[in-house]
Formats: C-alpha cells, structure tokens, sequence
C-alpha cells in the first residue's frame, strides 16, 4: 500500500486540515501523520470519524502521498491543489502562508 | 412510530397492514397500494373505512373514486430529500380527499412549513421536542411567494388586498 | 429596477434568520452534515476544493451601485477581495467563514439581495437577457416575468426537493443572449396575433452529461397563465422525474425517455385542473412590478445634438485607438437615440475569466451610477454592462474604465472566453480549466489577429457538469481526468444562441500542453477555408462540418 494521510475540512472555517498522529488538526500537511499499513489507515480514519461525530470537521478521507524531503507530498493533483491553493492565484490559500 | 398533529402527539389508532397478511373488514389497518387494489372488491362491502400508505412511485390517480372510503392516507418520504410527497399530497387533496394525511418516512424539521403547506395533517416521527420545532418551523417565514392550496396568501396577492400592509411587518 | 416592498424585505429578512438558526443547529451539532448540506447548498453555501463558496444570486442579472458595493465590501470583509461572476448571473465568494455567513446574507438583505436557491435540487436563479430594456428589437422586458417566477419559486413548499436542480432563462428578444434553449425550461416572451403578451415555453434543454436542446411544449401561454403552465411542468416532473440515478434525473432525461408528446399530454391536463386558479397573477401585479422596468428618465437629443454628439466620438476614435478598439468592439446600439449599452469585459488578458476585484467592483459602482442611470448587468458570458450610457460620456465611461484594468476591448471576440472555476476552486472538477482560458488568452492576445478571427465563443468546463457551457461553445473544452493527468476533449460547433446546437466532439483529448496549439490549429484551419471574412467561424462550421479540423488536427499522429 502506498504511503498515505487522513484529511477533512474544517466546520467551522471550511479550511482543509490533515490529521495529526497527536489526533489534532493542522492545517498544514507537512504535519500530517503518514501511515502504511491498511489497519494504521483504518484507525487514523476513525480518529477522524470521531471528530466528524464531535462536529469539528466534516468530510474525512484518506489520500495518497510520497515521501519528499521528509514530508507528505499527495500524488493526486487534485489533492496537491488543495495543499496548495488555486494555481492561477499563488497568492491566496495555504501556498501564500 | 408516534404520531404527532400541529407538533402534539397524538394517540393513533391505525396500524400498518404487514406485508405477507391480509386485510379483514373494518380493522383499522393501513393498506399500501397493491394491498387495496388486490382487497378492494371485497373490502368496499362493507362499511368501513380503510388507511392506504403511498411510495413515490404510487399513481395518486389510483385511489380517485376511493378516496370518500379512505379515512387515512400516509405519504412515504423515503429520505428528506426525495419530495414527490409534496406533490402526491397536493393532488390529493384538489381531488377532492377529506381525510387524514399524513407524512411519514425521513422529514426534517426544515420541511413542517411544507407539509402544513402541502394540505399534510399529521407526521409520524420519533424525534423529541417535536412541539417546539414545529412551533419554530410554521413561525420563521410569514411572507409566501407561491399559494398551495392553504389559506396563505401568496406575496402577489397579499400586495393587493386592502389593509394587508401590516401582515409583513 | 426592480425594488423590494416591505413583503419582499419581510421574507429575505425571515429566510436570513432563517439559515442563521440552521448554521446555529448545525454548529451545535443538532443538524448532521448529511441533514445540512441541502439546507446549506438552498442558500447557496458550498464545501469547495479549499474552503466554503458562497453564491449570491443576481435575478436576471440586474444590479444597482449600491448592492454591487455591498458585494465589494463583502468580498473585502468575509473574503478575499475578489469574486467571481458565474455563467448563471450569479457571484461566488470562495473564502467564507460557516460562522460568518448569517452575518453575509444580512448585510446582502439590507441591499435586496440573497443567495436563496442559488444551489440545490430547487428552482434556481432565473436568468434573463443582459441587454433586457436596453434593445430596440424587444417584445417585452423578461425581467418582468422573471420576477414573477422569482417570487413564486422561492421556497416553493411542493418544489424544494425536486430530482435535481431546476433552471430557467427568459428572454425578451428574437435574438437569444440568455441560452433559453439549454435550460430546464426556456421561456421566450412574445405577442400572439391579438398582440397580448405571452410566452412560448420550451422544457428540457440542458447542457451536463447529456446535453439536450430544449423542446418548445406551447407555442404561446398568455402572461397571466404563465405561473400555472411552469407549476404544471414543475409537478409533472416532482412526480415523474427519476430519482434513481442523478444522472437521469434532470428533466431533459423524462422528456427524452418520454417523448414530448407523452409530457406535453401530462402538463396540459395538469394546466387544465389549474389553469384560472390563485396561480393567475392579477394584472395589478404585473403593472406593479413592470413599472420597476419601465424606461428610465433618457434625456433627448435632437438630430443636430446628435450628430454633434457622433461627430466628437469620431475624433476620439481618431486620436486614441485603444478608445476606438473599445467602441468597435464593446460599445451596442441602444433603443433610445443617444444612448448606448457598454460591455465590461472581465476578460483581461491572460486573466481569470469571470474574477473581478472589491477595488474593481467599487470602480464599477461608481460609473453605474455616473453614467447608465444607476443600472448595470452580469451576463451569463462572466461580463459585466452599463446598460444605458449616453454617447456623450462613452470616452469618460471607457477612460475611467480603462484605468482600472476594466477596458479590454475583446467582447465577442476570440480572448472572451466562457471559464468555469475548474480545478483550481471546484471541488467537482476533473482537470483545471483557468490556466488554460489563460494560455489561449495569451496567445490570441493580438487584436488584430483577433479581429481576423471575428466573432468567436471558446467556452470551456473542468468536468462532465458544464457550467463552462462548453457544448454550447463554437469550440468547447472539456477538461478530464485520464489516469491522473488533465486532458482536454474539443467540440466544435457548439452555440447557445436561437440557432441553438450542440458541439461535436473532434477526437481523442489534447494533453495540457498540447491544447492551445489545438486551439490555434483549428482557428488557422478556419482562418484557411473560410469562403469571406465575412463567414464566421460557425457558418463555416455548419458548411464544412469536423473533416478538415480533425485532419489538420491529427494529421501528424
Ligand atoms: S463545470 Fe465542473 S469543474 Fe467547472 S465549475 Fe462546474 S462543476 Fe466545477
């Protein structure tokens, strides 16, 4: 299995967040917790599930990545795109921070 | 299901015919319509009244020369977002239906304006504080901008009639 | 234009409320996402790619400076400083905050707008022609019909959870600017032979996965009955529509799997039960609202004024050619002597088609007011018109505009283009479609070249759903997704206007990079066998048909 991540979407904001092996949120995926195997995946997933329940973020999905210098870099571009910010504006979204 | 009229429950007196038994003359059950159309010779006999429950896909039509036989007829919403009912409920009650109508299925709060709109009666739900939502949901919005059969004068002609001014404010 | 009574303000001030008490119960945890989302996509509120859309509806795309300064602040305030104008005459914030959208639908209500039924299986914004009450060849103004359904379809207690979406378009004109052939229901306002004022309603036309001409049901609905025919349609399709599969669910799919004639029998039974009932709007309703559209105050001008008036635009046009490039191309001819409707294209070179500033916005506002009597418009092409400026001011109108980026002189021409927000935004989207209106953007950018070209519609989507119009484009785009990588498929011969058609698909899709030279390799093969510069790009189309495109597109391959 390939290397992957758990993401949502903040309630409150809307932002995209990833899931922290504290089981917190960043909004940073660079912060994410990276799992392996498919019951690491399953149980970070129901991590997030809980804070769907808990309504603090909705949406949790698991997305592919690789591993480049050292952090989660997603290998769908959609997925990158939503890392990153709209392409035609590298001055708003997460890419601007 | 507890059976609630203007968001009190209310005691209901019909069941749910299962689906593998057969109806018997005057016994307060709930019919769907395959159940009617298969009994309906024998059960228009006697001097009852029956109660038929309606899917989405069920023709209204159907149940036209029945309908002064038919004391209860229950509207399925298979999910909230699924509103066939709406309009199943419309056409019934313009052919002329006296009886109870009722909504049953998945309804949320947001849709007991409609129900009330659409000529429903009554709503089998198991949620709690039904009173109060309902309260909530039939006050929120006193301007309508359509009419549906029910004594709300849409905003087009409410302009117009003398001394309505003050029902938007 | 149209303004609220104290019914209209009533009812957006209660629905506001409203949905402050939904995103209250949503918040608490009271509502579940699954219960929300409809409630959220009725107001217009999306989950995007990167965060919360808001689209805020502009009913027949009509605005006042005051509101589209009201849209300015909100964009500055709970956004970016930007938004976006859609293909349905609608704006879309892309940053908002859940907890501060309550606050945003308050601050739109104070100026008379909404975003009620910009999203969702409901009856959409009703969308009209731009130019409505600016053109002289107008049997009535379609915004007045417009309104009518407005009013009626908000919150429709039968029609908010239909199949799917639902949507109109009305036009006032034999010549179509408001794509009546592609929607949900298309009316086209005009006289009988009695010369009363009615509709002829075309159902099912619609772009999506299966892309469908609309069929005209009746000829001709007088105006009064016009509510009781569309809430005939509309119940025949709440109870026949399939909710099966939400891809067959729209209403072109029952009228294709039916037939016309099969849903025309049904409407018109229907219209019979209702036809006479509390769904005839009183005549002193329509005076009412018709009296919002009546003409303005025009000033008149005398035949010496105005060829005074003529004689100084020509010198401008002499002195300064970016000023003439601008008359030639974005500059109309209105109904009233004197008077002329100006488009304000959002289609800066290499721009995001449809992306307009608060800052722009603002500027806007101010020549609204300035120079076209308060009025202005969104068109479904993701531009904007001062719909009534007097010839006079036109060179102080195109100055100012000018230096505000807002002056590119290209409407109709090749570089404006119709762009969805694609990837880059929607969450839906299979492959971006902004970086590539961009690239074509530059490489056409000579005004020459584009002048050579003439008039010429690209219009193009990031997925299946068509927001982009691409089918109606003389050369659309798809973006897809093929295993991971954006490709784009071409149709040629697309258009959204009376002369309606679907585009066809020219072969196998382009990669990213390969696109725009497609693009240019199409445009030259026209550019080669066209008979007259005369013969636009869709006649020569509709004369040679795909053979000489696909072959000088895939002759190398
Ligand atoms: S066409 Fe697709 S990608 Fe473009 S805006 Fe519509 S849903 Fe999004």
């Amino acid at each position: 299995m390939s290397a992957k991540i758990v993401t949502a979407y903040h309630l409150r904001d809307g932002d995209a967040v990833f899931l922290r092996e504290d089981t917190s949120w960043s909004k940073d995926v660079a912060e994410a917790a990276v799992v392996e195997t498919a019951e690491a995946e399953a149980a970070l997933l129901e991590t997030g599930q809980a804070d769907v329940t808990r309504n603090i973020v909705l949406d949790v999905y698991a997305v592919d990545v690789e591993i480049v210098d050292g952090t989660p870099k997603p290998t769908k571009f959609r997925e990158l795109l939503r890392c990153l910010g709209p392409s035609n504006r590298t001055d708003l979204g997460k890419q601007a921070a | 299901m507890p059976l609630h009229k203007n968001g009190v429950q209310i005691e209901d007196s019909w069941t749910y015919l299962g689906e593998e038994e057969s109806p018997t003359l005057g016994d307060r059950t709930i019919l769907s319509l395959d159940q009617w159309k298969q009994n309906r010779e024998q059960l228009l006999e006697g001097n009852h009244s029956y109660g038929i429950v309606l899917a989405p896909l069920d023709e209204v039509e159907e149940l036209r020369d029945d309908l002064d036989r038919i004391a209860v007829i229950a509207v399925t919403f298979p999910t909230f977002a699924n509103g066939t009912g709406f309009s199943q409920a419309q056409l019934l009650r313009r052919m002329g239906f006296k009886g109870e109508l009722r909504a049953r299925g998945h309804i949320i709060q947001d849709q007991y304006m409609y129900l009330d709109r659409c000529g429903f009666d009554t709503l089998e739900t198991d949620k709690e504080n039904v009173v109060e939502a309902w309260k909530e949901a039939l006050s929120e919005m006193t301007v309508f901008g359509q009419p549906s059969g029910d004594d709300r004068q849409p905003a087009y002609l409410a302009r117009h009639a003398k001394g309505n001014k003050a029902a938007a404010e | 234009m149209y303004r609220y009574d104290e019914f209209d303000h009533a009812f957006v001030r209660q629905r506001a409320n409203q949905f402050k008490g939904q995103v209250a119960r949503r918040l608490s945890g009271e509502l579940t996402e699954d219960e929300f989302k409809p409630l959220r996509l009725m107001n217009g509120l999306y989950l995007q790619l990167h965060a919360y859309m808001l689209r805020v509806t502009i009913p027949y795309g009509t605005m006042s400076s005051r509101q589209l300064r009201q849209l300015a602040i909100i964009g500055r305030k709970y956004d970016k400083g930007y938004g976006h104008f859609t293909t349905r005459q609608n704006i879309q914030f892309n940053w908002p905050k859940l907890e501060d959208v309550p606050q945003i639908l308050e601050d739109l209500a104070a100026v008379e707008m909404h975003a009620i039924q910009s999203s969702g299986n409901c009856i959409r914004n009703v969308t009209s022609d731009h130019y409505a009450g600016a053109i002289a060849t107008e049997v009535s103004d379609p915004r007045i019909h417009s309104e009518v359904i407005r009013q009626w379809s908000s919150l429709h207690p039968e029609f908010s959870f239909l199949p799917r979406k639902f949507k109109f378009a009305v036009t006032g004109d034999a010549t179509d600017r408001a794509a009546v052939k592609f929607h949900d229901i298309g009316i086209i306002i005009k006289k009988n032979d009695a010369g009363e004022v009615g509709g002829e309603i075309l159902v099912g036309g619609g772009m999506g996965r299966t892309p469908m001409i609309g069929k005209t049901i009746r000829d001709f609905v007088p105006e009064r009955d016009l509510l009781a025919y569309v809430e005939a349609i509309l119940r025949v399709y709440n109870l026949y529509g399939r909710r099966d599969n939400k891809y067959k669910a729209r209403i072109k799919i029952l009228v294709h799997e039916r037939g016309i004639e099969e849903i025309r029998e049904k409407v018109e039974a229907e219209f019979a039960q209702i036809q006479g009932s509390s769904l005839t709007v009183p005549q002193e309703e329509l005076d009412r609202i018709a009296a919002y559209f009546a003409d303005p105050d025009f000033e008149a001008f005398d035949a010496e004024a105005l060829e005074a008036i003529n004689r100084e635009l020509e010198v401008r046009k002499f002195e300064n050619r970016d000023f003439a490039a601008w008359m030639k191309t974005n500059v109309k001819p209105h109904k009233q002597a004197g008077y002329a409707i100006a488009d304000i294209t959002l289609k800066g070179i290499g721009e995001t088609a449809g992306d307009i500033t608060s800052d722009q916005m603002d500027v806007v506002a101010d020549l609204t007011e300035q120079f076209s009597l308060d009025e202005m418009r969104a068109s479904h092409e993701q531009n904007l018109i001062l719909p009534h400026v007097k010839q006079a001011d036109l060179f102080e109108l195109w100055s100012a505009l000018n230096s505000h980026g807002l002056g590119t002189p290209n409407s109709g021409l090749i570089t404006d283009m119709i762009v969805c927000p694609g990837m880059d935004y929607c969450a839906l989207a299979t492959a971006r479609s902004i970086p590539i209106g961009q690239e074509i953007s530059r490489r056409f950018a000579d005004l020459e070249r584009q002048y050579d070209i003439g008039g010429m519609k690209i219009k193009m989507s990031g997925c299946i759903n068509a927001c982009g119009h691409h089918h109606a484009g003389h050369i659309g785009i798809l973006g897809v997704d093929r295993r991971g990588e954006e490709v784009y498929q071409i149709t040629l011969g697309g258009s959204g206007d009376e002369t309606a058609s679907v585009g066809a698909r020219v072969g196998p899709a382009f990669t990213a990079d390969e696109v725009v030279d497609a693009i240019e390799t199409i445009v030259n093969t026209y550019l080669d066998l066209r008979e007259s510069p005369e013969e636009t790009f869709l006649s020569a189309y509709r004369r040679v048909g795909l053979d000489p495109f696909k072959e000088k597109l895939y002759a190398a391959a």
